[in-house]
């Protein structure tokens, strides 16, 4: 589990993830803040939709896709949290994917 | 379009040091970096890091101070958040600005500051949710004070006893620590270790991170193979071999390191020359003496220009800067030749740790079954299955299979990918070569570039 | 040293689809290609298979395409079973759209002309004013006024369909050589000397299918290749649900969800570098077209070079003073892989282009 090594958190925004209201620290990539908050799972993968989450958490691998505010594909790592973000697990594109 | 004297991409160490030395040269300078704030990776979020965590950070972080305040300092014009979709070859450089659309500007020369990435690490297991790699926690460490209690770590390289040293002093120490460098690595090194002496402060301190982290009773694994990471849909477990016994150990969250390797996008969008690095094992732009590579004003400074270190970067980003200033007509000889002497003294410990850290066999050459590009699902086996159906190298691969089409646009599978074709052809890796990388650098949404200034085409004639 | 049947020079959507309808006749056949990079048009390849509006002018091209369109189906599910590759071949028809009133015009008086030149029954295409257009194409823009749509159009992965012929080309006993750029050809008595730096390869027949490479082979052969590049540019967007029913001549949605968007047209000789400006040009008719794309992120982008005759017709030819040397030359390496496996495959078996094939001759040319 991850944790904050300053516990309190000193000037909260409030993310919604998956209809979940979370208060994290103002500053902190939509990344962390998930990770914060004990989420593991951001994506479903474009092929075999098994979940994905971050990996590299410098813009570099792109496993951590959600969809912000009805966007899909951004990048978490990249994107700071704002107040009312509404974020949610990015799903794979198409449906059964027949190769 | 503005233009400048000098087009720094990157804001770590590399870049900052560059911007500083070629203002203080009377040079016009432009820093664009991905990040809101300077620093890179390495320094990330120093200028706003709390007393509590520079302390777990160490005194090698903090060094980063000094140098984000000189570079706040220096006249160079950094916009942060800038993100360098491409570059033409004639040094007209895109980039795109946080969502507020994208710029343009042009250069003389072109400094690519863009560091490192971590070498991709394909192992079973490896997609799930709850592994990341070892430099992503140290990411949470520095820019948000986010620490784990449930980690093992597993791997081989500086960094992860550094993030080991580092979650230790924070009192979330990992739960174990898997090693993944063969037995007999450190007498192949021994021959490198007079070198290294004379750069005995690195070897100080790695010996003391060592020695503290063996202190602390973390359990230690060495030699470990045939590791894998189990569970259903996040992780939940590691096994592997070590001491003639199968492990497992269960766990939430396992971070894997191999080393970094430069980050190559940018120099192969130019179309510079890049030879494989055996040592390194990892592509490196071929360099002259002064950085620049087979593209006439273009140079790499920092990891980029070879895995070198945080000293080494701002050493190589100095000297860069000086060779341009120099080129302009400004008299610098006799700093770049202090430069290069420091350069050499930095330098001296690095032999000793690519043999001693070198990659584990495992991980470059990955079973059949391997996942390697993770964004179209691709494994090992259907890679070495294209290149009995033919393919000669890594972009008929990527044709073949999607291998690399992804998202991450090659990244996380590219070195694999050349690793496993020259495997199979019995060629020289070097041979091989890379994803010939093309705009835009990241992706890009279409409104945003149709925006740019545009060229009209003829289009379909039918 | 043993002689083969027939020498195909290059391993490109042409020559692969040459050499796996050889392969298919039980000729023995040896396929020579150069390295992982080289101008390869196949890779950079919108992955139409068109007809509608090709060979105004020439009808027999019209013809010669119209008649892959009719293979194509066969040839895809061949391809399946032989290979298990699935080249997501779809003909679910092709709309050409205009967005000016002037290019409706003109698009206009083309359907026409090749609609009097086939005949309604062979040819089937029509125009569309916006209305119509609306009904098989939701998400239109406001500067889309018009358009054409044919039956016989449809698209397929470019990229699986190299991957099948080559698997199905070597499952038919063919020898693929990578790494093998051909610098010579000669004759030695009965039969063509193919050479690279390091071996030599002997065949009755050979084929050049080299792409731009035909120019320098075609001397070697007695054979004049006029040909050029044409350079063209693609973008490829993430891959989105699917939304578009059917393609269109410069925006399509592949299999896997992504949305290519093209074209370009450039005289940039060999040069194959993705420009920015030409990447905002695309992006920007794109938009016009479908204003749902423009949140869309480019993932990549493609730069490939045609290869384009004056005529922007095909060149088939065998050679007077080399009988036995052909060359195949297109631009249209999807749309045609049936033609050329199915159909002139077999006349090259025969060693005798079929009469009707004369007007592909580049003798047109020296007019």
């Amino acid at each position: 589990m991850f944790k904050r090594v300053q516990t309190d958190i000193s000037n909260p925004v409030s993310i919604e993830f998956e209809g979940q209201k979370i208060d994290v620290e103002q500053g902190e990539t939509v990344a962390a803040a998930l990770m914060l908050a004990g989420k593991r799972k951001f994506q479903e993968s474009a092929v075999s939709h098994a979940g994905r989450g971050p990996f590299c958490l410098m813009g570099v691998c792109f496993e951590c896709l959600v969809e912000i505010n009805g966007t899909p594909n951004r990048q978490a790592c990249m994107i700071l949290a704002e107040d009312g973000m509404k974020i949610r697990i990015q799903k794979a594109a198409i449906e059964e994917t027949d190769r | 379009m503005k233009s400048f004297d000098v087009a720094i991409i990157g804001a770590g160490p590399a870049g900052m040091a560059s911007a500083i030395e070629a203002t203080r040269n009377g040079l016009s300078v432009i820093v664009l970096d991905e990040q809101p704030a300077p620093g890179g990776q390495i320094y990330r979020a120093i200028e706003t890091v709390s007393d509590q965590r520079a302390a777990i950070l160490g005194t090698d972080y903090l060094a980063g101070r000094d140098l984000a305040a000189a570079f706040r300092n220096c006249g160079a014009t950094y916009v942060s958040g800038a993100t360098v979709w491409n570059i033409d070859n004639g040094l007209k450089i895109n980039y795109s600005r946080a969502g507020l659309g994208s710029d343009q500007i042009s250069a003389t020369s072109l400094v690519i500051a863009t560091g490192a990435i971590e070498r991709p690490t394909p192992m079973p297991g490896w997609t799930l949710p709850g592994v990341t790699t070892a430099g992503a926690l140290q990411i949470l460490l520095k820019a948000h004070g986010a620490v784990n209690d449930d980690v093992v770590l597993v791997g081989s390289g500086p960094l992860l006893y550094l993030v080991a040293t580092q979650m230790l002093t924070a009192r979330y120490a990992p739960r174990a620590i898997v090693e993944t460098t063969p037995a007999g690595r450190l007498i192949k090194a021994a021959r490198h270790l007079p070198r290294a002496l004379t750069a005995f402060s690195y070897l100080r301190k790695g010996l003391a991170m060592k020695r503290k982290l063996h202190k602390s009773g973390i359990p230690f694994y060495a030699n470990a193979r045939a590791v894998a990471i189990e569970g259903t849909t996040t992780a939940q477990a590691v096994i592997f071999q070590s001491g003639g016994k199968s492990h497992r150990i269960e766990t939430t969250a396992v971070a894997l390191h191999q080393g970094v390797i430069p980050n190559q996008q940018i120099t192969r969008l130019l179309r510079c020359e890049h030879d494989w690095n055996a040592n390194q094992h990892c592509f490196v732009p071929r360099l002259d003496a002064f950085f620049q590579t087979t593209v006439e004003n273009i140079y790499v400074a920092g990891d980029g220009a070879g895995i070198g270190g945080a000293v080494s970067a701002a050493l190589r980003g100095r000297l860069v800067a000086l060779r341009i200033a120099e080129k302009q007509g400004k008299d610098t000889i006799a700093r770049q030749n202090d430069v290069l002497k420091k350069l050499k003294a930095d330098q001296a410990i690095r032999p000793f740790l690519e043999t001693l850290y070198a990659p584990s066999p495992e991980n470059l050459l990955p079973a059949d079954d391997v996942m390697v590009c993770r964004c179209e699902e691709i494994t090992a086996g259907q890679i070495r299955h294209a290149v009995d159906l033919g393919a000669p190298g890594p972009n008929q691969v990527k044709s073949y299979l999607r291998c690399g089409m992804g998202p991450c646009q090659g990244r996380m599978c590219g070195p694999t990918v050349t690793q496993i074709i020259a495997d199979h052809r019995k060629k020289e890796v070097g041979e091989i070569d890379y994803y010939r990388i093309r705009p835009p650098l990241k992706p890009l949404a279409l409104a945003e570039l149709a925006a740019i200034e545009s060229e009209p085409t003829r289009h379909t004639p039918l | 040293m043993k002689t083969v049947d027939t020498i195909v020079v290059g391993g490109g959507l042409v020559g692969i689809a040459v050499a796996y309808g050889l392969a298919r006749l039980g000729q023995t056949v040896e396929v020579m290609d150069e390295g992982d990079i080289a101008y390869r048009a196949s890779r950079g390849n919108f992955g139409l298979v068109w007809f509608q509006g090709k060979g105004d002018g020439t009808p027999e091209y019209s013809r010669w395409t119209r008649g892959s369109t009719e293979v194509w189906p066969e040839f895809s599910e061949r391809l399946r079973d032989e290979t298990g590759v699935d080249v997501n071949y779809h003909k679910p028809g092709g709309v050409h759209l205009c967005l000016s009133e002037d290019a409706l015009q003109s698009h206009a008086a083309l359907i026409r002309r090749m609609h009097d030149v086939h005949g309604a029954a062979n040819y089937g295409a029509k125009i569309l004013n916006r209305q119509e257009l609306d009904e098989i194409l939701p998400g239109l823009g406001p500067d889309v006024i018009g358009g054409s749509w044919s039956p016989h159009d449809g698209h397929a992965s470019p990229l699986y369909l190299l991957r099948a012929l080559h698997s199905g080309f070597q499952k038919l006993g063919g020898t693929y050589h990578a790494g093998a750029r051909v610098e010579r050809i000669d004759r030695d008595e009965a039969r063509f000397v193919v050479r690279t730096n390091s071996s030599s390869h002997y065949a009755d027949k050979v084929v050049l299918a080299a792409g731009l490479g035909n120019r320098a082979l075609g001397n070697m052969v007695g054979l004049n290749v006029p040909i050029s590049p044409l350079k063209g540019q693609i973008l490829v967007t993430e891959r989105v649900k699917s939304t578009l029913s059917m393609p269109t001549t410069f925006v399509r949605q592949t299999e896997e969800g992504s949305f290519l968007l093209g074209d370009s047209h450039e005289d940039a000789g060999f040069d194959t570098t993705s420009k920015s400006a030409i990447m905002a040009d695309i992006a920007n008719r794109a938009i016009r077209t479908f204003p749902f794309l423009k949140d869309l992120r480019v993932v990549r982008s493609w730069a490939a070079l045609r290869i384009m005759t004056d005529d922007g017709c095909p060149i088939y030819e065998q050679s007077v003073t080399h009988p036995g040397a052909f060359t195949v030359n297109c631009h249209s390496g999807v749309t045609l892989a049936g033609a050329h496996a199915m159909t002139l495959a077999p006349m090259i078996a025969q060693g005798r282009l079929e009469d009707r094939m004369s007007v592909f001759s580049a003798e047109r040319f020296n007019v």
